[in-house]
Parts: C-alpha cells; sequence; structure tokens
C-alpha cells in the first residue's frame, strides 16, 4: 500500500461503489414513490404495489443493499490488500 | 481480563439462547398463573420487576473498570449483537407504540415514517460507520475535533449532540413513566423514577459495556412482544398467522367499506381511503420528511456511537446490514397492526346501531376499558362506560356511531391489540414489557452519548488531559447521574407538548452534524473553518425555522411542515461547508495523510487516547 498510485485507484473503486449504492438508495427511498398512483393499479401479494414498496419493498431493498455494499466494499480492501488481518 | 471476556464471546449463542428459552418460559408460567387466577395487578408487577431485575443484573455483571470497556465496550461486540442492541438503541417508545397508530391515523401517508426510519441506515453503513469505527472515536465529537482541529469544532459538536439527545431522553423517560405507572397503578411521576433507577443501574457501572449486553437482551424482549399479538391477531382474523402478508386482506376490505360507505350519509363519510398516497401530507412533505427522518438517522449521536464498539471496520459495515434488519423486523409488522385495528373499528365498532342503551352495551368492551382512560373518545366524550356513550350521543342526535364521532389515541392501535383479538391479559402485560424495554434501551443509549459528551470530550480532552483512568471513571458515572437527574426533573416539570419536539431532533442532526462528518471523510480539502461554518448554519437555519414556523412568526416556506426544516438547513450547511472551506487555506499536509488512513480498514485505530488505553 506504499504505492500512491495504487492509493488512487482504490479510492476511484470505492468511489464508484459509493456512486452505485447512492443511486440504489434514491431509487428506493424516492423515485420510485413518485409512481405509486400507477403502482398502486399493481397488484402484488395481494397489496396494491405502491402501498407495499412503502411498508415492505424499500425497507428490503435497504437491508440488500447494506449488505451488498458492505460485501462489494470488502473484495475491493482485499483487492488492495488494506482490508484488516 | 481479555481471556475471559473472549469466553464470554464464544458464549454469546448460548447465553441469549437460553435467555430468550428462559422469557419464552416466564410468559407461560405467568400465563398459567392468570388461569390459575391470580389477578392482573400482580401479573403487571411481575412483569415490570422481574424484567427490570433481569436488566440490572446484566449491567451489574458488566461492570468495569477499564475505559475502553466503558467507551466503547472493549471493541468486541460481533456484528450481528451490535446490530440487535443498536436496533433496541433505535426502536424507542415512539416506534414501539406510536408508530402503528400514526400508520391508522395517515394510511399511506404515515409510510414516510417507517421510510424515513430504516433508509438512513444505508448512509450510516456507506459514509459514517466504517470509517468512525477506524478512527476509533469514543465520542462523535472526538472525530470533530481530530479532523477539524480542536476544541471549537468539539465544542460545537457537543452542543449538538446535547440539544439533540436530551429532549429525545425526556421522551423516553415519560413513556417509561406512562407504561410503569399503567402496569403498576401507581402516579407517572413514580413510574418515571422506577425507569430511571432501571436505566442507572443498567448503565452506571459498566458504561458502554453494560448497555450493550442490556440492549440485546431487550431487543429479544420487544421484537417477542411486538410479534406475537400480532401473529395470534392474523391468525383470528385470517386463519394464517402471518400478519405482515396477511393484513393485505384487511386492507382490501377496508377499501371495500371506504368504498361503500364512504359517500354522503355513509357512516364512514369524511374518510381518507388507507392506501391513497397524499391525503394528510402534500408529495412535497411527504418525501421531504422521509428525506429528514433518513438523514437525520445517519447523524444521531447515540446510534452512530453504537458501531464504535465492532471489532473491526469489517464487522461495523456488517453490523449496520444486521441492525436494520432487525430493525425492520418491526417496521414492517407495524402497518399489519394499523390494518387490523382499522378494520376491527370499520366493522364492529363504526356503523353499529347506538340509539338505545341495550344497542350500546354490544359495542365491543376494549372501546371502554380504554374509554375509561379517554385514549376512545365517542361523540365528543371520554367513551368511560355504556351510559357515558349513550348520553353524549343522545345529546347530538348520533343514532349509528360514524366516523366523524369517533376518536381514538394513537397509542392505543397497539396496545389495545390483545383486548380486540380476545386474548388473556398474560399478553397485554407483554406488550407493556416490550414497549418498557423498548423506552429504556433507548435511554440507556441516549443518556450514555451525552454523559460520556460531557466526561470525556468535556471534561478529560478540555478541562484536564491528566486525569488518570481511576478519576475518569468516577466523573463519568457522576455526570451520568446528573444528566439522568436532570432529564427525569426535566421530564416532570415540562409542559407536555415539549415532547414533540422529539421529532424536530432529526432535523437539528440532519443539518448540524451529517455534512461535517461525510464531508469530514469524503473530502479531503474540506477544513475547519468550513466545518464550522456549516455546522453553525445549519443548525442556525433549522433552528430559525422551527422557531418562526413553531410560534407562527412567519408562513413556512412552500408549505414544508417544521419536521422537515433539514430540506433548508442541509443544504445550507453543505453549501456553507463547501464555500468557506474553499476561501480559505486547504488543510495541512499530516491532516490529508489522515484521512487518507481513514478511509482503508487496514491499520491500528488513529486516535491517540483509544491507543494507549486499548
Amino acid at each position: 500500500m506504499t504505492e500512491p498510485g495504487r492509493m488512487v485507484e482504490y479510492w476511484v473503486k470505492t468511489r464508484n461503489l459509493l456512486w452505485i449504492t447512492m443511486i440504489l438508495w434514491v431509487f428506493f427511498s424516492f423515485v420510485i414513490h413518485f409512481f405509486v398512483n400507477a403502482l398502486n393499479q399493481i397488484t402484488f401479494l395481494g397489496f396494491p404495489l405502491g402501498f407495499y414498496m412503502a411498508a415492505q419493498g424499500s425497507l428490503i431493498a435497504f437491508v440488500l443493499i447494506i449488505f451488498f455494499y458492505a460485501h462489494r466494499q470488502n473484495k475491493i480492501d482485499e483487492e488492495f490488500g488494506v482490508a484488516e488481518d | 481480563m481479555a481471556q475471559e471476556r473472549d469466553v464470554f464471546v464464544a458464549n454469546l449463542g448460548r447465553i441469549y439462547g437460553i435467555y430468550t428459552g428462559g422469557f419464552l418460559g416466564f410468559v407461560i408460567v405467568l400465563a398459567i398463573l392468570e388461569q390459575l387466577g391470580v389477578p392482573d395487578r400482580i401479573i403487571g408487577y411481575l412483569f415490570v420487576f422481574l424484567t427490570l431485575a433481569v436488566y440490572a443484573g446484566i449491567g451489574i455483571l458488566s461492570r468495569t473498570m477499564r475505559i475502553s470497556e466503558y467507551y466503547v465496550a472493549g471493541r468486541r461486540v460481533p456484528a450481528v449483537y451490535n446490530g440487535m442492541a443498536t436496533a433496541a438503541d433505535w426502536m424507542s417508545a415512539a416506534s414501539f407504540i406510536a408508530m402503528a397508530g400514526s400508520l391508522y391515523l395517515l394510511g399511506y401517508d404515515g409510510l414516510a415514517f417507517v421510510l424515513g426510519w430504516t433508509g438512513g441506515y444505508v448512509l450510516v453503513a456507506t459514509f459514517i460507520a466504517p470509517y468512525l469505527r477506524k478512527f476509533g472515536a469514543y465520542t462523535v465529537p472526538d472525530f470533530l475535533a481530530a479532523r477539524y482541529g480542536g476544541n471549537l469544532a468539539r465544542f460545537i459538536g457537543v452542543m449538538i449532540l446535547f440539544i439533540v439527545s436530551l429532549v429525545y431522553l425526556m421522551g423516553q423517560l415519560k413513556g417509561t413513566g406512562v407504561i410503569a405507572s399503567r402496569l403498576l397503578d401507581i402516579p407517572v411521576n413514580f413510574g418515571i423514577f422506577v425507569g430511571l433507577l432501571g436505566i442507572l443501574l443498567c448503565s452506571m457501572l459498566g458504561g458502554m459495556r453494560a448497555v450493550t449486553w442490556t440492549q440485546v437482551a431487550q431487543y429479544i424482549v420487544l421484537i417477542i412482544a411486538y410479534l406475537i399479538p400480532a401473529i395470534l391477531m392474523s391468525a383470528e382474523k385470517t386463519g394464517v398467522p402471518f400478519p405482515q402478508l396477511m393484513y393485505s386482506e384487511a386492507l382490501a376490505r377496508i377499501t371495500e367499506l371506504e368504498q361503500q360507505f364512504g359517500g354522503p350519509g355513509g357512516y364512514l363519510e369524511g374518510v381518507k381511503p388507507h392506501v391513497t398516497p397524499f391525503t394528510n401530507y402534500d408529495a412535497l412533505n411527504f418525501f421531504a420528511l422521509i428525506l429528514s427522518l433518513m438523514v437525520g438517522t445517519a447523524a444521531l449521536p447515540h446510534v452512530i456511537m453504537r458501531f464504535f464498539t465492532t471489532p473491526s471496520v469489517r464487522e461495523a459495515r456488517a453490523s449496520v446490514g444486521w441492525a436494520l434488519f432487525f430493525i425492520f423486523l418491526l417496521y414492517f409488522t407495524a402497518p399489519a397492526y394499523a390494518a387490523f385495528a382499522k378494520l376491527e373499528i370499520f366493522e364492529n365498532v363504526l356503523g353499529r346501531d347506538i340509539s338505545t342503551l341495550e344497542a350500546v352495551r354490544q359495542l365491543p368492551q376494549w372501546v371502554f376499558i380504554f374509554g375509561e382512560y379517554g385514549l376512545v373518545k365517542i361523540c365528543g366524550a371520554a367513551a368511560s362506560s355504556p351510559e357515558a356513550l349513550f348520553q353524549a350521543c343522545q345529546g347530538k342526535g348520533v343514532e349509528v356511531l360514524n366516523f366523524a364521532n369517533f376518536s381514538i389515541n394513537r397509542d392505543v392501535v397497539v396496545i389495545a391489540t390483545p383486548e380486540i383479538a380476545g386474548l388473556p391479559y398474560v399478553i397485554a402485560g407483554l406488550v407493556a414489557a416490550g414497549g418498557l424495554a423498548a423506552a429504556l434501551s433507548t435511554a440507556d443509549g441516549l443518556l450514555l452519548a451525552m454523559a460520556n459528551a460531557l466526561s470525556h470530550d468535556i471534561y478529560y480532552k478540555m478541562i484536564d488531559p491528566t486525569a488518570s483512568t481511576a478519576r475518569r471513571l468516577v466523573v463519568a458515572r457522576v455526570l451520568l447521574f446528573l444528566v439522568a437527574a436532570l432529564a427525569a426533573w426535566l421530564t416532570i416539570i415540562a409542559p407536555a407538548h415539549i415532547l414533540a419536539f422529539v421529532a424536530w431532533a432529526f432535523s437539528i442532526a440532519a443539518s448540524g452534524l451529517f455534512p461535517a462528518l461525510v464531508l469530514g471523510v469524503m473530502w479531503k480539502r474540506c477544513n475547519s473553518a468550513g466545518a464550522i461554518a456549516g455546522m453553525l448554519g445549519g443548525f442556525g437555519v433549522t433552528l430559525f425555522y422551527i422557531i418562526m414556523t413553531r410560534f407562527e412568526l412567519m408562513e413556512p416556506w412552500f408549505g414544508v411542515r417544521n419536521i422537515s426544516a433539514a430540506l433548508f438547513g442541509m443544504p445550507v450547511s453543505f453549501i456553507l461547508t463547501y464555500v468557506v472551506s474553499k476561501m480559505t487555506p486547504e488543510p495541512s499536509r499530516e491532516m490529508q495523510e489522515f484521512v487518507e488512513q481513514l478511509r482503508i480498514p487496514k491499520g491500528e485505530v488513529l486516535m491517540e487516547d483509544a491507543k494507549r488505553a486499548d
């Protein structure tokens, strides 16, 4: 980890992962709920889909996003040899 | 010492497995006692004192004389257990008792709370937890001081932390008092002191270490207490014990009734359709609330502090995921409570003939049980008895009970579910024990966040940096006691509406702390002048907006309610931090290297003091 070039590359990869995570977060926090009325026309597991997304769907997505982020970031750390021993 | 601890950590699964089995056995024994004719009052006492005794026992067993154990539980809490502790830390009396009621009242729009209080953990995982864990902070202001060059940033951090946490703590103490008073049949203020005793016994001797292991125990109680009544209710109403999916049937039936009887002259006239969005909040307020709650979550010191206790950065990340999973178990059940309660009210209470006293007596009994406490009001009066209800409605000429003449306190939705589903009193006691666990665990975390900011940041870092370990631990405990006593005293003398201020904590944290924390890691160019300007500016704008709109000194901007004041305060903070940083010299070479070290998990913790104490 002494080479500065590797360090820059590490941060670029980390930042790209952050952007992906943030896009997913914005999508499930806000964007999908803009379309609640349209989604409510669809039935999912017996629920109007727009209601379902706010009551459960987005919550499940948030949990999965965090585990996805943690997994990918751990992989990046290992690749660049900056993970903990 | 270390070896003893590791044996404990290795056996955590067994210890908490036995504990969970023991708690379920305890509930079963109480259920049998109830069937044998033991009075409800005794069951209530057993619930309160036995659970409090267990929490206090854990607190006393976890006593410590080591600084790093006291402040960060020795950094040996595995990800899953820290997840449970965080979930208990996070879910307050409001989440446990009031949230389902808000969903009942607000329908779809209430889901802004469900979304806002969960999605913030994505921000905690990506921007906050791993980096502050790497730094090795004991408190949030610790990080601000190290990154932004000293005690001014530390002091501003402590000030915002205090404002955010104190009102929040008062809310929990009030919740504890209300629940204890109902179970024990004592005055609320006396109940506050019973709760306070439980909180101090848990936290005083062992600090973070003790609070961690009690919070895990409290999570287990609160989640069992929340899920069981909902499962039994679902089995009773739909035949399937899976409330989180089966409430779709209740929603469909509610919608049907709304369409059938919601028109002019129908008994549901004036009702706002449950699943239709933006009937209580407009879209701007709905999304502004989600944003404020999410960002606020990611900046609440008592939440962030929990992630200082994991063994590694890697586990800190995983731990955020587990925390949200455990929170999710409660939050995805809350809308089911709301839907089942609404269906019960629409089918079995509203639309009923109340033109004779005989007919009024046929109403479900729970209406009168909670009416006696003034929690159910019919025809403008507390529905304390069939006679009182009959008289009030005759006076207004109401022959059929309708939506307009019925109001219910939002706390009742969860508390009344055991009665509505016809369950024995032991389940009602269980719900109360769960609410108590939720309030106590959050109070523990808040109290520790505030007391630690005083003992570590103000006393040790700013007043006496040469203090010995023993002295620091004594000071920490004295301050913990004083903060607890102050909060209890304020809770008792404060006017009731003060507790509505809790909701503002999120906007204040989001605009006062979040930008400084995030930019401190993500932007090397960010300097002290910028961060201090940003913290003060964001905090100032948010406070200005809250005060001006609360006292109606100005019109809300774009109609945004002040609970979402972060919509204005947070951008101001980000912009100020950026502009002022750009206008002033860049941080020193050492500081930029410090940020680079912060960004990678490898290597020791960066805080000098923590290195020595470890």
